[in-house]
């Protein structure tokens, strides 16, 4: 049987300068893959490209078998774009963005089924949004509107789902209820790709990080204890903690107090 | 005051008011959520070469200014998609182009400025029934897709990106919007003029999402607002006339919708000061 996720020889340019090298990556349904590496590794651009976000100076990209230029079946596949906020210039509720992503699901001028709407409430469930699905995404919390984003890939019920630095900004205990939504999810068989600096919480569901520097794969195996990806040079007397949980240094007395 | 109302000419500006109060807001909500408020300002400016082109050829202004306007719109959703003008120059560019030839090709025309300054401004009580005809098919068309196609403009307009993962035709519902709001620029042109259109589309979104926490109830509350704002504007400019008062009907409209929002912000401000968003980081 063909990998769920196929990438041969892909090599991607933005702007004329390669940023992918001769990237050779096979993913198996089910599999919880990490993909890390430090900032400007190419991890989140690997996953636009196999998204069909990005387009291929070269190689070639399977998904479920079929390459990407003729693959039709986007309803199977979840997609969590790296991304502050879920809010837009005009209110919208976590209902109506959750529900967007029934939309490869759903036909022209048809209105919502019943199907759609059991998808929609158990996608909410998963990351425990329920009670705010009437509020604007606006008012939710920047871990809050990630959740949105996420239950929105979920609502379209995808057999693999591709997450691009979901615990980016996100402070600790939002990690924590996000590393069990995808609990959930790895209990259900859905094939899981999530593009992370540190992984967290997130580190007992990992079965495989592929580690890429500077466009190419340089580790591709069991999961790394975060200080093995990234090689220091001086002694450290302390772990250091790559993705501050706080925006800004006035945050962090608030968050103390609590 | 009842009897001018029922004037045929005030008969054709009511049911005009009508169907542009209800099709700006509409098309108008897509726009401001992926915050292109300004797009319809820009089409307004490029409509004047088409108006121009038709009192040069002695045939329609309206269908004139239709098909420039599209044209137009596809034009700056090309530059937007491609990326490599920034987004707000190409628009600025379009505005004094559009805005310059139409002045110069209504003076080719021998025509008067004020001939195209029922267009600039527009002249409610002076439409045709033709006009009055075409107007309410066009208004029609717009409706019809701003709502039955809520679904898809929403998600394109929400996250573009993720509407593409999800397999939707991005590129047709982006082109879409470009023409409907170009389309949008022309019905409305007879009723506030196409320097005052955006007023139409964008004020009473701006007015609606003081209140509301949806998308749909925008959508809705906004074609709610721009009705009863064109039809009160131009009732209000109608019954000033009796006064005696010159008042221009398009302006009244502007007005009119302009002070909803001044009286609605207010409350909308308090709404957002007792459920501020989350004291927790926005992002990185």
């Amino acid at each position: 049987m063909s990998p769920l996720i196929a990438v041969r020889d892909a090599r991607v340019n933005i702007t004329g300068r390669p940023v992918l090298f001769d990237i050779d990556l096979a993913v198996d349904s089910g599999e919880f893959v990490a993909l890390m590496g430090a900032n400007g590794s190419g991890k989140s651009t690997l996953v636009r490209a196999v998204t069909g976000l990005r387009p291929l100076a070269r190689g070639q990209i399977e998904l479920f078998g079929t390459p990407l230029s003729g693959f039709k079946e986007w309803h199977r596949v979840g997609y969590v774009p790296q991304r502050a906020s879920a809010a837009s210039g005009v209110p919208a509720s976590v209902r109506e963005v959750v529900t967007s992503g029934r939309l490869g699901r759903r036909r022209l001028f048809a209105p919502l089924l019943k199907t759609d709407r059991r998808a929609v409430a158990d996608a909410l469930d998963v990351v425990g949004l329920t009670e705010r699905v009437s509020d604007s995404v606006a008012t939710l919390s920047g871990g809050q509107q990630q959740r949105v984003l996420i239950a929105r890939a979920l609502a379209g019920e995808p057999d693999v789902i591709f997450l691009d630095e979901p615990t980016a900004g996100v402070d600790l205990p939002h990690q924590h209820a996000l590393a069990e939504s995808l609990g959930v999810l790895k209990e259900r068989g859905v094939t899981v790709v999530l593009v992370a600096h540190e992984l967290g919480p997130l580190a007992p569901l990992v079965d495989r990080a592929v580690v890429l520097s500077q466009g190419r794969v340089t580790y591709d195996g069991v999961p790394l204890r975060d200080d093995d990806v990234h090689v220091h040079h001086h002694p450290r007397l302390h772990r250091h903690d790559h993705t501050p949980h706080v925006g800004s240094p006035l945050d962090s007395l608030q968050r103390e107090r609590r | 005051m009842i009897e001018l109302l029922t004037y045929p000419f005030m008969v054709r500006a009511l049911i005009a008011a009508t169907v542009t109060g209800l099709a700006a807001p509409a098309i108008g909500t897509y726009l401001v959520q992926r915050r292109l408020a300004l797009l319809g300002d820009g089409l307004g400016h490029v409509a004047v070469t088409g108006v121009a082109l038709g009192l040069l050829t002695g045939t329609s202004p309206t269908w004139f200014a239709v098909l420039v306007a599209v044209v137009g719109a596809v034009g700056i959703e090309i530059i937007r998609e491609r990326g490599h003008t920034s987004g707000d120059v190409a628009l600025a560019l379009l505005f004094y182009g559009g805005l310059a030839g139409g002045v110069l090709i209504t003076g080719l025309a021998g025509q008067s400025a004020s001939r195209l300054q029922e267009y600039l401004f527009g002249s409610i009580t002076s439409v045709s029934a033709g006009d009055v005809l075409v107007t309410a098919a066009l208004a029609a068309v717009v409706i019809v897709a701003c709502v039955g196609l809520l679904p898809q403009l929403f998600a394109v307009s929400q996250d573009e990106e993720f509407a593409r993962v999800s397999g939707v035709p991005i590129r047709f519902y982006n082109l879409l919007v470009a023409v409907l709001a170009a389309v949008t620029v022309t019905v409305a042109m007879r009723t506030v003029g196409l320097l005052l259109v955006s007023a139409m589309m964008v004020v009473p979104v701006a007015t609606a999402q003081q209140l509301t926490r949806s998308f749909r109830s925008t959508l809705g509350a906004a074609m709610v607002l721009g009705l009863g704002t064109a039809l009160g504007g131009l009732v209000l400019a109608a019954y000033l006339s009796t006064l005696q008062l010159d008042v221009a009907p398009g302006p009244t409209i502007v007005l009119l919708s302009l002070t909803g929002f001044a009286l609605t912000w207010p409350v909308g401000a308090w709404l957002r000061s007792r459920h501020p968003v989350s004291s927790e980081v926005m992002g990185v």
